[in-house]
């Protein structure tokens, strides 16, 4: 743990960039080591801008060229193993195509850092934004958080390695196509010396050093068993309890390293889950990243026709924040989930784990949901606002069962 | 006792003998050596030794006379296959 005066910060810059560019700039700030990504729209500029600074000497690092996301992953992995500070980043498709080697460093405990730039998934072909991409990789292991604004990517995996490096977890920073990654908005920049005090050097608790052999991830079958030394060692199913115990550990270190975070730079995010005007509110719009945004000015939109309106913004969704939300939601009665996903042959995976998270507990709010903004179609605040007003019509004809509507889909 | 007392987070082990249990349980034939065919018994002297060479659990040690450490010895044949004069011949472990 590393300990910071309140307020210390050296004096940042403000910048006009893109999400993309806040994302490469983390990374640069976290002074990663070895960089390994292959090039996918809307991602494409985070491999550029990272080339970049390692070209120009900006940033000493190992960039690795490869020939796949799957490589890309597997070679953060090997890098990482061996005691190096990774990052990567990727969308859609891509994000698929590293599924294996996902499960692989979650259950190697390695703390990887991966950029998620939320784009569909094929088929049909489609670059533009949803969040089907990372909610598929929801059970791989790794801590998921969806920033809502160009400070928040780069705050948050400045955040990442914090977590990750001390609980060995991976985490994915996810944040929306085209919406935040070739957006520009301010971003405040802050020192590289602020950012060393808060992120000392990656110490790997086991490593691959030739000085001191280990064998890692080899076969581990059903039961534990005996070590040549004698020592009783865990079969794979405890290491996979311990996995989920770290995860579990998260949600208490994703709220402290955000608090750190703000102690040192002066702005924090939420921890788990941010709120807009969610104190008073009776009807809650919960939404991740960028639609959560959109959602504040609905809220404010339903806020001025007389309806105490509220957003909850979710940060955190792996692990996902049960207790947390009881708390937030605790007096709402009428909870509106908008999903830029969906579980196919059920409903969006945040309504499903909301309504699982508030089950037999003292909060018990309608909760209704949309899925909205599938592959790029375009969300408004009025239609969110109107979706609200929808839901808020039939709970007051007493009709509080309603199947999930897919907002504006024009079939 | 469980096995958190292990302290490790994911699967480690150390290169040593035996890091992966007693594996000549896993065998379903077993290498039987005629020492009068071995070459190196014949010579006398560090020649030969395929068997040790090809070994992929490191089970036979260059020694003379030939031996195979059969507590770890999984039964691949592949000594079995490389030795020039038949010297080891795999015999079903069921057959005694």
């Amino acid at each position: 743990m590393v300990s910071i005066e309140k307020s210390a910060a050296k004096a940042t810059k403000t910048l006009i960039i893109t999400g993309n560019q806040a994302a490469a700039l983390g990374a640069k700030l976290a002074r990663v080591q070895v960089i390994a990504a292959y090039p996918i729209t809307p991602q494409t500029p985070v491999t550029e801008a990272l080339s970049e600074y390692v070209e120009k000497g900006e940033l000493a690092a190992e960039y690795v060229t490869v020939e796949s996301e799957h490589s890309a992953l597997s070679v953060c992995a090997a890098a990482s193993t061996v005691g190096a500070r990774v990052f990567t980043a990727t969308s859609g498709n891509g994000l698929a195509y590293m599924h294996e080697i996902l499960h692989w460093a979650a259950g190697s405990r390695l703390p990887l850092v991966l950029g998620c730039v939320n784009r569909a998934v094929g088929a049909p072909w489609n670059v533009l934004n949803d969040q089907q991409d990372s909610i598929s990789q929801r059970d791989t292991g790794w801590v998921q958080i969806y920033a809502r604004n160009n400070q928040e990517v780069l705050d948050s995996i400045i955040q990442a390695y914090r977590i990750a490096e001390s609980m060995y977890v991976p985490v994915m920073v996810c944040y929306d196509g085209y919406l935040l990654s070739h957006t520009v908005a301010p971003v405040e920049v802050p020192s590289q010396e602020d950012v060393d005090r808060f992120l000392p050097p990656y110490e790997p608790r086991v490593k691959l050093d030739p000085a001191n052999p280990v064998n890692l991830n080899q076969v581990t079958l059903g039961d534990p068993r005996m070590d040549a030394s004698g020592r009783l060692c865990h079969g794979y199913m405890e290491i996979r309890y311990l996995l989920q115990e770290a995860l579990a550990d998260c949600l208490k270190r994703i709220v402290e390293v955000d608090r750190e975070f703000g102690d040192l730079f002066g702005r924090s995010h939420g921890g788990l889950a941010w709120g807009h005007r969610l104190d008073d509110a009776e009807v809650v719009l919960m939404a991740m990243g960028s639609l959560a945004s959109e959602a504040t000015m609905a809220a404010d939109t339903l806020r001025e026709r007389g309806i105490r309106a509220g957003v909850l913004g979710l940060r955190a969704y792996r692990p996902f924040p049960k207790e947390a939300l009881q708390g937030l939601l605790r007096r709402a009665r009428l909870v509106v989930v908008f999903d830029k996903n969906i579980s196919y042959g059920y409903e969006g995976a945040t309504c499903s784990d909301l309504r699982a998270a508030l089950y037999n507990s003292d909060t018990e709010p309608v909760i209704h949901n949309y899925i909205a903004g599938i592959g790029g179609r375009d969300v408004k605040a009025r239609e969110l606002a109107g979706a609200v007003e929808k839901s808020l019509s039939m709970v007051a004809l007493g009709e509080a069962e309603k199947g999930t509507e897919w907002l504006n889909c024009q079939i | 006792m469980g096995t958190r007392d292990c302290h490790h987070a994911s699967a480690v082990a150390s290169p040593s003998i035996g890091e992966a249990g007693r594996t000549g349980d896993w065998r379903t034939s077993r290498p039987v050596i005629e020492h009068e065919k071995c070459i190196a018994e014949k010579k006398g002297g560090k020649v030969c030794f395929l068997c040790w060479l090809y070994c992929p659990e490191s089970v036979i040690p260059q020694t003379i006379p030939i031996a195979i450490n059969l507590e770890y010895c999984k039964g691949c044949g592949i000594c079995a296959a490389e030795c020039p004069t038949g010297a080891i011949i795999m015999v079903e472990e069921r057959d005694g």
